[in-house]
């Protein structure tokens, strides 16, 4: 029982983050908050690749003279390094694009922003009427 | 010289546009970026039919970068499966440059119109990476470019109206978290086969037998590349997009953005999981697809019907006929995965020429286009009318257009699987499609206000490529030998994978 909770410690963490981080690209009306939630996300699948790739007592998976060298499989953490740099530029680009937002709609609150879309909406439909 | 550039063609439909799009960021001069981009698209058009030949003797070119093999180095393949949507992408991505100059440097601010041309040809770049990759994580990474520039470049359509700017914070949130749930799938598929190439993972995989990290991986991959395909419950971030992105940015999404993702399905569940197709058996979730896909051919139309602003009007066209396409992959007999191949290509054509016919209304009036300005338009541009009219045709499914056949086909093979009952649902579903093709072409020709005609000057370089595309979809309506026979040629080889 013990084992199984604390054996894959790490996997109860990418879990929990996961949940966190789907949960606040969901719930919260704030864009800034929903992107801080899709980083959180995305960190818990760098943490479940790095959890596969590391072999208990491995070192780094460095050349050395010692042939029978137990090392950790080094791939995963290449191809996290990728999912970082992907990461980092979706994070950048949805600030950007939430400051822009900000300043065309002067928030950056979900339902003020269909708010003024809508009224903008009825204020084009009452001048059409015209 | 020339073995050289046949010997790497597999890259170099990639590259050049990554390549072009880097030298095109750093110019200033707007007409010479887009005389550039040109260049990169044509380029990359040229290579591809080079490709083709290569294919067509060889049926598979496997391509190892920087000559490291397989399962270690990056693969790309290039076989009669993937060559048809590579083709898609390069021909609607060489016309939809010829044809974007105009829009943009209208609809954007002057000093970003070669940064637009970086990120358009990053797209392409992007969308036939994806195609050729036969690596899991690799593909993560073109899905990304692609989706990450299309964002951008969607957003940039706020000098118009700053919905565009929602619309691509949406389109991004939504795709990040689908190339993340992808990310996992691949992650929990290569903790239990070690390797991320999808020729070998296909080998691993029915080894395996039962094993729960598989069955979780495939719903992730699956449900991750379903968001950007915008099937059916999850295309919430599609009708926006398109229709507040900048006019040229919606032709290009529109024609090849989501055929690609549907290839990747196609990919995922046939050459990944086709060869453990016993174990796994795709009966369930093939229902859930056909449902899906039922769900969408109407969701979509009915919102069409009631849709006013018509580049949203077609995006949720687009919707239902995404709904065909997935209802011919979940078939899952030759005929019907042939048939979604033959809708891929035909909805190409419609939607662009849909699109561009549209958004060069536009241009024209300067305006808005919904179902109250077009009024009379029809008489006032006659070449950009009869392209319209043309292509609303063929969406419907008219003889003599490519929307028959693909229809033809669709329902030919429904019939054969599933009996009557989904062939009268699909012919339902297209005859409520005519509500809203009939709705516009009546606007746009029979309106009150047409009597004050005032003909307006046609630019020759918005409606040459435009002509082109209308008349694809009549030839291939006509004479549509090349892209029957290349799908079936497709769909066998992927049901060969399938024992």
């Amino acid at each position: 029982m013990i084992d199984q909770i604390f054996g894959v410690w790490n996997y109860w963490i990418v879990f929990i983050l996961m949940m966190i981080g789907l949960y606040i690209v969901i719930s919260k009306k704030s864009l800034l908050k929903k992107i801080v939630g899709l980083a959180i996300f995305q960190t818990s699948v760098f943490l479940l690749y790095i959890t596969f790739g590391k072999i208990a007592g491995g070192t780094a998976p460095i050349l050395t003279d010692n042939v029978n060298e137990i090392y950790s499989n080094p791939l995963p953490h290449v191809l996290i390094l990728t999912a970082i740099v992907v990461g980092v530029a979706t994070t950048a680009l949805g600030l950007a694009l939430t400051v822009r937002i900000n300043k065309a709609y002067g928030t950056i609150n979900e339902d003020e922003i269909s708010a003024s879309d809508l009224v903008e909406y009825h204020e084009k439909y009452l001048e059409d009427k015209k | 010289m020339m073995p050289f550039i046949i010997k790497n063609l597999p890259i170099l439909i990639v590259i050049t546009p990554l390549m072009f799009s880097l030298i095109v960021a750093v110019l200033n001069n707007n007409r010479l970026a887009w005389t550039l981009s040109t260049f990169a698209s044509f380029l990359t058009m040229i290579f591809t039919i080079l490709l083709c030949f290569e294919v067509s003797y060889k049926s598979n070119i496997s391509y190892y970068l920087g000559n490291w093999p397989p399962p270690l180095g990056i693969e790309y393949v290039i076989d009669r499966i993937s060559i048809i949507p590579i083709m898609i992408v390069s021909v609607i991505g060489l016309i939809a440059t010829l044809f974007a100059h105009n829009f943009f440097t209208l609809e954007i601010d002057e000093k970003l119109v070669s940064k637009t041309y970086s990120l358009w040809l990053l797209t392409i770049a992007g969308l036939i990476g994806l195609i050729t990759t036969a690596d899991a994580f690799n593909l993560f990474v073109f899905l990304e470019i692609s989706s990450l520039s299309a964002v951008a470049l969607v957003a940039l359509g706020s000098k118009v109206d700053r919905k565009a700017l929602v619309a691509g914070y949406n389109y991004l949130i939504l795709g990040a978290v689908g190339a993340t749930f992808y990310v996992i799938g691949v992650g929990l598929l290569y903790g239990v086969t070690g390797t991320l190439n999808m020729g070998d993972l296909a080998q691993k995989i029915p080894a395996l037998g039962l094993n729960k990290s598989v069955i979780v991986a495939f719903t992730f991959m699956m449900l991750g590349i379903m968001v950007k395909a915008a099937v059916f419950p999850l295309h919430i971030w599609l009708p926006n997009a398109y229709a507040y992105a900048p006019s040229p940015v919606s032709v290009l999404l529109a024609a090849t953005a989501t055929k690609v993702s549907i290839y990747i399905i196609v990919r995922i569940s046939y050459t990944i999981f086709g060869s453990s197709y016993e174990i796994y058996s795709f009966e369930s979730l093939r229902y859930i697809l056909l449902y899906l896909a039922i769900l969408a051919m109407f969701a979509g139309t009915i919102m069409a019907i009631f849709e006013k602003d018509v580049k949203k009007l077609l995006a949720h066209s687009s919707v239902a006929q995404i709904g065909y396409i997935v209802l011919g992959i979940s078939l899952a007999t030759s005929p019907g995965i042939a048939s979604s191949f033959i809708h891929l290509i035909n909805h190409a054509l419609i939607k662009a020429g849909l699109f561009m016919s549209i958004v060069a209304m536009g241009y024209y009036t300067l305006k808005r286009i919904d179902v109250k300005t077009i009024a009379g338009l029809g008489r006032q541009l006659p070449i950009t009318f009869f392209s319209f009219v043309i292509c609303a045709l063929s969406l419907a499914g008219l003889p003599l257009t490519v929307g028959f056949i693909s229809k033809l086909y669709l329902i030919k093979a429904a019939y054969m699987s599933e009996g009557i009952w989904l062939p009268f649902l699909i012919l339902v579903s297209s005859a409520l499609s005519l509500i809203y093709i009939w709705k516009l072409i009546e606007g746009l020709w029979y309106n009150e206000k047409s009597l004050k005609i005032e003909k307006i000057k046609e630019l020759p370089e918005i409606y040459l490529p435009l002509l082109v595309i209308t008349f694809l979809n009549v030839y291939f309506g006509i004479d549509a030998g090349l892209i029957i026979d290349n799908s079936f040629i497709a769909s066998d080889a992927l049901m060969s994978g399938i024992k």
